[in-house]
């Protein structure tokens, strides 16, 4: 049964994490997310699935509560924003090194520091790349809709319940505080599954489960490396995603993620309005990050520009893909403010076309 | 008699509990932490709860406690264990939650944990292993370190002035409303061993009430940190811990 609703993207965020069975959710209040815990206090899903929703002390908190929660076999989820998703850095390495599974939202806002509250996108480093200690990865999801927000939460889960991985979902300002219409998938039951892996108390006849992502002795901790290794080598087989537009033709391609990718779909309708033949590649996991098919399409371009808010981040990603073939270059905006087609397109007359 | 018939339950042999494995201790020569141990998985046992049990690591000597209690555990970041254990309890209420954590964990690192997961009444249980020092990473000053004490980083002594007080987070935690039974032990002679378990299974069974937090702090020693053989450290901690941090319960529920 379709449900349309006009929901903004935080809202939205909190609402589907209700519906994928959520177990629970930890939280700490930070703009420009807060509705996302907000929703939930006022939804009191305890009644409508039995979700467990708790304001924690700080993001620290937060995170090591999804943390107790995974560890369960729950599905646990947070969100913050930038400066929050800082402090829960140490809880994701542990997460990942203990191969817990969860979903994690960042509402991205302009930094570094203390930064902006408007809408950015310069977390994608620490979001992709690491951010907190060791060789680890997250799977990235960036929505660039609000119905994406909602399909990205009920597909985090199933994501960090198949790799046993968090997974975070990199939203921004602009989605998160904007409202459009989306489709609500319908409730999904509470799983009542215990996985093996899962410290559920020690049954008669198991040895009791340890979750933990200490090994002392080296070779102990290479063979857990080498096992992450691999089940990334895997993640990055199985589940990169993308949409292209107008890219069968195209001389040159924009490269844009998530709210900026809508920015930059304009742009590339005002090139082709005037005559240049543009399309537009967008990245839906930023990791594992669409590298093959991007190489592709520099073989068929003349230039690509990565149109990122940030200072550019996601185009170092992009020459790597594109190893060289054609002319990669960056526009961006950033510390919260937003670019206009006008200036794309500019930014690609002068900076590829002309360039 | 053959040593088989005199090994029954009518004779009171002593025993290893089941919820403790076979593993080898890592604990220093005359270590309380393996008393501590021991105790609490005797609490577990003989209230019949190990498949019922969740326990919680920290970070510092006890950091490997998931080797040696026979229960499904977690280990937490360091100062963490508190919100973990929140995060087991909420969403696993049903079953019985502790963390066992060192003064560097719980009331330096990890004391908005404490206080927070105290003051929300979690329904767990603390065990709180006070040395007043880091014994894992050698001896440093701990935040229950005692004022004079010597340690790696107070060479010559806690100097309150400059290095700030000891904190007595048990008193600390007494205060909030969070918490349901608030007491101090200590495991370096058997009569205090055997008050120091009747508090930790004391503690386990109110879990059941869900009336909040149980604390129990034991005072140990730490003779490698200290620098003193096993005798001398608890001859020192009975005349210098145990006038600071007085042994007794400090909170109990209303009857």
């Amino acid at each position: 049964m379709k449900e349309l609703r006009l929901m903004k993207g935080n809202e939205a965020l909190a609402e589907a994490a209700i519906r994928a069975g959520a177990d629970a959710y930890f939280g700490y209040p930070i703009t420009p997310q807060s509705e996302v815990i907000e929703y939930l206090m006022r939804e009191n899903p305890a009644k409508r699935t039995g979700m467990q929703v708790l304001q924690a002390e700080s993001e620290v908190a937060a995170i090591n509560m999804v943390y107790g929660a995974a560890a369960c076999g729950k599905r646990a989820m947070t969100s913050s924003s930038s400066p929050g998703i800082s402090l829960k850095m140490e809880g994701l390495s542990y997460i990942a090194g203990a191969e817990l599974p969860c979903v994690v939202v960042n509402v991205v806002r302009g930094g570094p520091g203390l930064g902006t509250i408007q809408p950015s996108q310069s977390d994608y480093f620490q979001a992709v790349k690491g951010g907190g200690h060791g060789d680890y990865k997250l799977i990235v999801l960036a929505p660039a809709t609000v119905q994406e927000s909602v399909d990205f939460v009920k597909l985090g889960f199933e994501l960090a319940f198949k790799y046993r991985n968090p997974v975070m979902i990199l939203s921004d300002g602009i989605i998160g505080q904007m409202m459009e219409k989306v489709e609500l998938f319908e409730q999904m039951e509470r799983s009542s599954e215990e996985y093996e892996w899962a410290t559920v108390g020690k049954k008669e006849g198991r040895d009791s489960v340890i979750v933990t992502s200490l090994q002392l002795q080296s070779e102990e901790q290479e063979k857990v490396n080498l096992r992450l290794q691999a089940k990334y080598r895997e993640v990055e087989k199985n589940e990169v995603r993308f949409e292209t537009y107008e890219c069968e033709d195209a001389e040159y391609l924009f490269i844009a993620f998530g709210s900026c990718a809508r920015i930059t779909r304009k742009a590339m309708e005002m090139a082709r309005a005037k005559g240049i033949k543009a399309g537009l590649f967008r990245p839906q996991t930023l990791y594992p990050y669409p590298y093959d098919e991007v190489n592709r399409l520099a073989s068929q371009v003349k230039g690509i520009l990565s149109v990122e808010m940030n200072a550019g981040q996601m185009v170092e990603d992009v020459r790597l893909a594109v190893s060289g073939k054609v002319p990669v270059k960056h526009f961006g905006r950033f510390g919260g403010m937003i670019p206009s087609p006008d200036e794309i397109l500019e930014a690609l007359e002068q900076k590829i076309i002309g360039g | 008699m053959s040593e088989k018939s005199i090994i029954s339950p009518e004779n009171l042999v002593y025993e290893k509990t089941g919820v403790m494995t076979d593993k080898v201790l890592h604990y220093c020569p005359g270590c309380g932490h393996g008393t501590a141990h021991r105790i609490l998985a005797e609490a577990i046992d003989e209230l019949g709860i190990q498949g019922d049990t969740i326990g919680v690591a920290p970070v510092g000597c006890s950091v490997l406690a998931y080797y040696y209690f026979d229960v499904d555990m977690q280990e937490a970041a360091h100062g963490r264990a508190p919100a973990v254990a929140t995060g087991i309890k909420r969403v696993m209420p049903e079953k019985y939650v502790f963390t066992y954590q060192g003064d560097g964990d719980l009331a330096a690192i990890g004391t908005a944990e404490t206080i927070h997961a105290c003051n929300r009444g979690e329904n767990i249980l603390v065990v709180f292993i006070n040395n007043g020092i880091y014994g894992m990473t050698g001896g440093q000053m701990a935040p229950t370190t005692l004022p004079g004490m010597k340690s790696s980083t107070s060479p010559f002594g806690r100097d309150v002035s400059t290095m700030g007080n000891p904190l007595k987070i048990t008193e600390l935690v007494a205060q909030l409303p969070g918490t349901y039974f608030v007491t101090r032990q200590s495991v370096h002679v058997p009569a205090n061993v055997r008050k120091a378990k009747r508090a930790i299974k004391k503690a386990l069974e109110y879990q059941k009430l869900n009336r909040g937090t149980c604390f129990v702090e034991i005072v140990s020693n730490c003779p490698y940190g200290w620098k003193m053989t096993p005798v001398e450290s608890n001859k020192w901690m009975e005349e210098n811990m145990f006038p600071f941090y007085p042994l007794g319960d400090i909170k109990v529920p209303e009857k």
